[in-house]
C-alpha cells in the first residue's frame, strides 16, 4: 500500500494544476494579510475565500484525477493487489497532496501572520475541509461512470454545501421565524461540514455577537472544549462516511 | 489451470456474459475469436477480477477467484489500451510494476524490452508517447515477471509488422515453456501458427471450444482466419 501511495504521490506532485493551486493559495492568503493590518481581520477576509476556493478545488481535482487515473486504476487492479488498498491509497495520495498544498499556500501565511489560536484552528479546518471533499469527490467518481456526469455531480455538490444548503437554512428560518429555531439550528449545521468549519472559526473571531440571539446558542454548544471535540468528530465522520461508501462500492465495481 | 463454470454478466439489460464454462490448462494456447461485443473482453476481465460475474464462479488452480487476489501473481496481463500516469516516463512504470510485485526470487524478465528497443527511450515521459510504443510497454509488463499465465487482449493491434513479428516469437518461446496463453485477436492470421485452441463466443455466448485441427478438419478450410470466416456464414 505505501508503494502505491508513494507513485500516486510522486505523480501528483509533478501535476502543475496542484503547483498552480499552492502558488495561488499563497497570492491569496498574503495579499489578504498585507490589505489588512489587523490578522482578525485577514483571517476573515481569508475565511470566506478559503470556504469558497478549497472544497472546489478538492473535489473537481480530485473527480478529474480519478476518472484520468482509469486505466491506471485499470492496470494495479489486474496486479496482484486488494482493491481495498488500492483505492485507500488514491485517497491517501489524493488528500496529502491537496492538504500539503494547502499548508503550504494557506498554513504557513496564516501561521506567520496570525499565530494565535484562530490561525492554527483555520488551518485545521482547511484541511478537514480538504480531506472531506476529497472523500466525497471519490464517492462521486466511483458512482458514476460517466466521467462529464462525475465532474457535474461534483460541481453540483460543492455548489450545494457552500450555496444551496445555506438557501435552504435562510428559507426553513425565515418559514419559521416565530418559533425558536436556535437549537435545530445547531442541528442543522452539522450536516455541512463547511458550515460547522466557518461557525467555529467566527466564533473563535468573537464577531459572533453579530449573529444575534443564535449566536449564543451555539457559543453554548461549539465555544468549549467539548463542543470543539464534537465538531471534530463529526467533520471526521463527514469525511469517513463518503470514503467508506466508495470503498464498498470500489470493491464491487467492474473496471 | 482456469475453470470457468457458468459465468453469467449482465450490465444492465445487456447480457454480456451468459452462462459461459471454460477449462484451460496449461501448454495450451487459447484463442478467444469473436465478433465485436461478443464478451471476449469481459471474459478477460472476468478472470482478471476486474469484473465480477452475476452468477457462476472461476477457479484458478482449483481455488475461487472471488475475494483472492494473490493469485493474480501468476498472471501477466496485456490490456487492450494501456494507459499510463502521464508525468510517469517508461523507467518508472517498470520500477513501479517491479516494485509493487515485489518477487524477488524471480528474476525480471527484460527480453521484450530489450527487442522493442524501449531501453533508448527510458526517460520519455508516458505522455508524450504513441499509441504502438504504449502497446510495447504493455506487453513487456505482461512479460516482465515470468508468470505461468499470460493474459494478451488485442496484442498485435497498433504494433508494426516488425514488432508484430518480435511479439510473436515472444509468445512461441513461453508457449514452449509450458504456459497457458489466452489471445484476442481480430487479425486472424496473426494467430494461426501460434494458437492450439479456439474458443468462439457469439453475443455473449461461447458457441463452442476446439482445437485448431478439429476446427480445420470440421469446415475443412486450411487456415484460420478462413475457418472462423465459414463459421461466421454459416449460422
Amino acid at each position: 500500500m505505501k508503494k502505491i501511495i508513494k507513485y500516486v504521490l510522486i505523480d501528483l506532485l509533478r501535476n502543475r494544476i496542484t503547483i498552480a493551486y499552492t502558488l495561488f493559495l499563497l497570492v491569496i492568503s498574503l495579499s489578504v494579510f498585507n490589505l489588512e493590518d489587523n490578522p482578525s481581520k485577514g483571517i476573515l477576509s481569508l475565511l470566506n475565500l478559503i470556504l469558497i476556493i478549497v472544497p472546489l478545488v478538492s473535489i473537481v481535482f480530485s473527480t478529474i484525477y480519478v476518472y484520468n487515473a482509469a486505466e491506471f486504476i485499470e492496470l494495479l487492479v489486474s496486479q496482484p493487489l486488494k482493491r481495498v488498498n488500492i483505492w485507500l491509497s488514491i485517497f491517501t495520495g489524493l488528500a496529502s497532496s491537496m492538504c500539503f498544498a494547502f499548508l503550504a499556500g494557506c498554513g504557513i501565511p496564516v501561521l506567520i501572520y496570525a499565530p494565535f489560536d484562530v490561525g492554527i484552528i483555520m488551518t485545521a479546518m482547511g484541511l478537514l475541509i480538504t480531506i472531506i471533499f476529497v472523500a466525497i469527490a471519490l464517492l462521486a467518481s466511483v458512482l458514476t461512470r460517466d466521467k462529464a456526469k462525475g465532474i457535474g455531480v461534483s460541481v453540483l455538490l460543492w455548489f450545494y454545501f457552500t450555496l444551496i444548503f445555506d438557501g435552504i437554512v435562510l428559507f426553513l428560518l425565515f418559514q419559521f421565524i416565530d418559533y425558536p429555531m436556535e437549537k435545530p439550528m445547531v442541528l442543522f449545521s452539522c450536516l455541512n461540514p463547511v458550515d460547522l468549519a466557518r461557525i467555529l472559526i467566527l466564533l473563535k473571531l468573537d464577531i459572533s455577537a453579530l449573529m444575534g440571539a443564535t449566536s449564543a446558542v451555539f457559543r453554548n454548544f461549539f465555544g468549549n472544549q467539548w463542543g470543539m471535540i464534537a465538531t471534530v468528530l463529526i467533520m471526521i465522520t463527514w469525511a469517513f462516511m463518503p470514503l467508506w461508501w466508495s470503498v464498498r462500492k470500489f470493491n464491487r465495481k467492474d473496471l | 489451470m482456469i475453470i470457468a463454470t457458468n459465468v453469467t454478466k449482465k450490465f444492465s439489460k445487456l447480457t454480456a456474459l451468459d452462462n459461459v464454462s471454460a477449462i484451460c490448462n496449461k501448454g495450451q494456447t487459447i484463442s478467444l475469436i469473436g465478433p465485436n461485443g461478443s464478451g471476449k473482453t469481459t471474459f478477460i476481465k472476468c478472470l482478471l477480477g476486474m469484473v465480477v460475474p452475476d452468477s457462476g464462479f472461476i477457479t484458478f488452480n482449483e481455488k475461487n477467484i472471488s475475494h483472492n487476489w494473490q493469485y493474480r501473481s501468476a498472471i501477466g496481463y496485456m490490456p487492450q489500451i494501456g494507459r499510463y500516469p502521464e508525468n510517469m516516463t517508461i523507467a518508472q512504470v517498470f520500477d513501479m510494476m517491479k516494485d509493487i510485485r515485489k518477487q524477488s526470487a524471480v528474476e525480471p524478465d527484460e527480453e521484450l524490452i530489450h527487442l522493442f528497443k524501449l531501453d533508448a527511450m527510458l526517460n520519455k515521459r508516458m505522455g508524450t508517447l504513441s499509441g504502438g510504443t504504449r502497446q510495447k510497454v504493455s506487453a513487456s509488463l505482461a512479460f516482465l515477471f515470468n508468470p505461468d499465465v499470460l493474459i494478451l487482449d488485442e496484442p498485435t493491434a497498433g504494433l508494426d509488422p516488425l514488432s508484430t513479428e518480435i511479439l510473436k516469437d515472444k509468445i512461441r518461446k513461453e508457449k514452449q515453456k509450458g504456459k497457458l496463453v489466452l489471445i484476442t485477436s481480430h487479425i486472424l492470421s496473426d494467430l494461426d501458427d501460434i494458437v492450439t485452441e479456439v474458443i468462439y463466443m457469439e453475443e455473449g455466448k461461447l458457441r463452442f471450444h476446439k482445437s485448431l485441427e478439429q476446427l480445420k478438419e470440421d469446415t475443412g478450410e486450411m487456415k484460420l482466419s478462413r475457418a472462423i470466416a465459414h463459421i461466421m456464414q454459416t449460422p
